[in-house]
């Protein structure tokens, strides 16, 4: 078989195990919520579907109209399993759309550094630099306080948080990038500078660029949760992961567990698998461990 | 080296100007906290008069003038709900904090330390595999919700150990700590474990990659044919070495323990500062918040300008003058 780099990543991926079993994880995650309105028993957030007297039903007890709730009922008399279908939606979503701006911002200010150079590069990677000295919950934390709830919101709060390492990692990559023969021939060519900087320059930063990516993805996905646990992330109208669990714990001391314990469950088997898948990536796309 | 320290500390004044006015803006536009704290019930005088008093008639650059004027002086203004000084309420809260990150970076070094060494001496072993895998769960875990489980187990379910607040406080030198009292020990527990959590990961990890890496060194092959004892080599020689990472480590982290403990806090009732700011925002109470994030974001100045100075003194190798590269 012809060795593309292709195959050859997809080979030494493949060589974890836990990685592949971590990449599948993550695939059912990604479909549960693509498809959660459609195979959701119940839609959580139709008011007409929901009953009161179905609430805070423990883990496999049938619900007023005959529907077996797997995992319990809320206070609403929500199923739990639907909650968390539509929750791990919203949470991915935002974790998702998060880490795509952040990467956006993040690399346009590192190549801007690194191609630009001198007092530029210095007062971006400053203020980068002071950003980083904080830790990213403060930073949330502070921004949301000031903001008030919302997604738009929680959103612009985890890639103020993030822009700052794909900047760092980019312009990092980038200047060793630069020095090597290949940007040198492009620019005695007298190709132009945005040629040189997406089809030249780009390309070759990916993959530490991807790498990090995933990793703050899970981090991302984290930290709104945790966000939205104190409530001040997303609204009670958009109930990501962390909400849930938030509803949970008023319930907690009185034994009834199910409510925080498996959005929790849930959240914690998507941050693992993308962790897991992060690690394998570094690995598989580092030249150096290349055999 | 003195140069580095002025233009550190140059940069740390503007840096907090900064946000001391991103923060006053903020707070100035999340909403009207006339709607809040007064009651609709109030006569149109008892609102002038109210709103007189707090200041709030005025221009908004002028409200940040006196801000800043009042804030070099120490006084960030009364908290509309507990009609306190904002910087009282927070100092009077500041010490239950403080021993909450503390008692949880010690734990964190006391579990870490010993199972990071373990793993790094021993890498193929069974328990130091597991103790590596164990670790990647330790990151991987949201903190907020192994508190609720701990609760779950620890509280609910075996009922051993209490679920919130300080318990039963001693003085030390005037100022209550729990940790003096069996009651108040008992109390700590849960939550600094909660914290500690993600600090244990990180030192196991490092301690481990560092004991690998100090292995391999001569001065420890030379040690082994000196014919000094396994203990010697590994708690005097291989120890020093990696120690220098593992508390720059520890202080950087504590800046982080004590943001975190804004989660903790809220789990576990713990009335220190966290706690205070999330009931504040919820109430809007504007000078609490305000001098809230002024005090903490002077106290990580002040962490990491302490951090880089110690660094540089630690190890030589660093020539902090040079960092630009």
């Amino acid at each position: 078989m012809e060795q593309t780099p292709f195959r050859r990543f997809l080979s030494d991926y493949c060589e974890s195990r836990l990685a592949v079993g971590a990449l599948i994880v993550l695939v059912v995650i990604l479909f549960i919520a693509v498809f959660a309105p459609l195979i959701s028993p119940q839609d959580p957030y139709d008011l007409r579907q929901l009953d009161v007297m179905d609430a805070r039903l423990e883990p496999g007890a049938s619900l007023g109209n005959g529907t077996i709730a797997r995992l319990g009922t809320d206070d609403q008399g929500r199923d739990m399993l639907s909650g968390i279908f539509y929750g791990v939606r919203i949470s991915l979503f935002v974790g998702f759309s998060a880490t795509l701006l952040a990467l956006l911002l993040g690399a346009t200010v590192g190549m801007t550094a690194a191609y630009v150079g001198g007092r530029t590069d210095s007062l971006l990677m400053r203020i980068a630099d002071i950003q980083l000295s904080f830790p990213p919950i403060l930073i949330a934390l502070i921004l949301l306080a000031l903001l008030g709830q919302g997604l738009g919101k929680i959103i612009a709060a985890l890639v103020t948080v993030q822009w700052a390492y794909y900047a760092r990692t980019i312009r990092g990559a980038a200047l060793v990038e630069r020095r090597k023969e290949y940007i040198e021939a492009a620019q005695v060519l007298a190709l132009p500078a945005s040629r040189i900087v997406f089809r030249h320059l780009l390309p070759n930063c990916l993959p530490p660029l991807i790498v990090i990516a995933t990793v703050q993805m899970a981090s991302a996905i984290t930290l709104e949760a945790t966000l939205s646990f104190l409530g001040l992330g997303l609204p009670i109208t958009e109930p990501s992961l962390g909400l849930l669990i938030a509803n949970g714990f008023n319930y907690l001391l009185s034994g009834k567990y199910w409510i925080s314990m498996y959005p929790g469950l849930a959240l914690l088997m998507m941050i693992v698998a993308i962790n897991l898948v992060a690690d394998q990536l570094r690995d598989a796309l580092n030249p150096r461990l290349q055999k | 080296m003195s140069v580095f320290i002025i233009r550190r500390l140059l940069q740390s004044v503007l840096v907090l100007v900064v946000m001391s006015m991103l923060v006053f803006a903020g707070v100035y536009a999340v909403g009207n906290p006339i709607d809040i704290l007064i009651s609709p019930d109030a006569t149109q005088a008892d609102r002038d008069a109210t709103i007189r008093a707090m200041g709030l008639d005025r221009p908004m650059w002028l409200q940040y003038a006196y801000f800043v004027k009042n804030a070099l002086a120490a006084d960030l203004g009364k908290s509309f709900a507990f009609n306190v000084p904002a910087i009282e309420l927070i100092l009077e809260r500041m010490p239950a904090t403080l021993e909450l990150a503390s008692c949880a970076m010690l734990m964190a070094v006391v579990i870490g330390l010993p199972l990071g060494l373990y793993a790094g001496l021993k890498p193929k072993s069974f328990a130091g595999k597991t103790i590596m895998t164990l670790s990647i769960f330790g990151f991987s875990l949201p903190t907020f919700w192994i508190g609720l489980m701990l609760i779950m187990i620890f509280a609910v379910f075996l009922g051993v150990l209490p679920s919130n607040g300080r318990g039963a406080t001693a003085l030390l030198l005037g100022i209550p700590v729990s940790f003096l009292t069996w009651d108040g020990l008992r109390h700590l527990a849960l939550p600094a474990f909660t914290l500690a959590l993600l600090n244990i990961a990180l030192i196991i990890r490092l301690v481990r990659s560092g004991t690998q890496e100090a292995l391999l060194m001569d001065y420890v092959k030379f040690a082994r044919a000196k014919g000094l004892s396994d203990a010697r080599i590994i708690g005097v020689h291989v120890l020093k070495n990696i120690m220098i990472p593992i508390v720059t480590v520890i202080a950087l982290q504590f800046g982080s323990v004590i943001a975190f403990a804004v989660v903790t806090e809220t789990i576990f009732a713990w009335p220190g500062m966290g706690k205070l700011l999330i009931d504040s925002i919820n109430v809007l109470d504007r000078p609490v918040i305000v001098a809230y994030l002024l005090i903490i974001v002077t106290l990580f100045i002040f962490i990491n300008l302490l951090v880089d100075i110690a660094y540089s003194l630690l190890d030589p190798r660093v020539r902090l003058g040079e960092s630009d590269s």
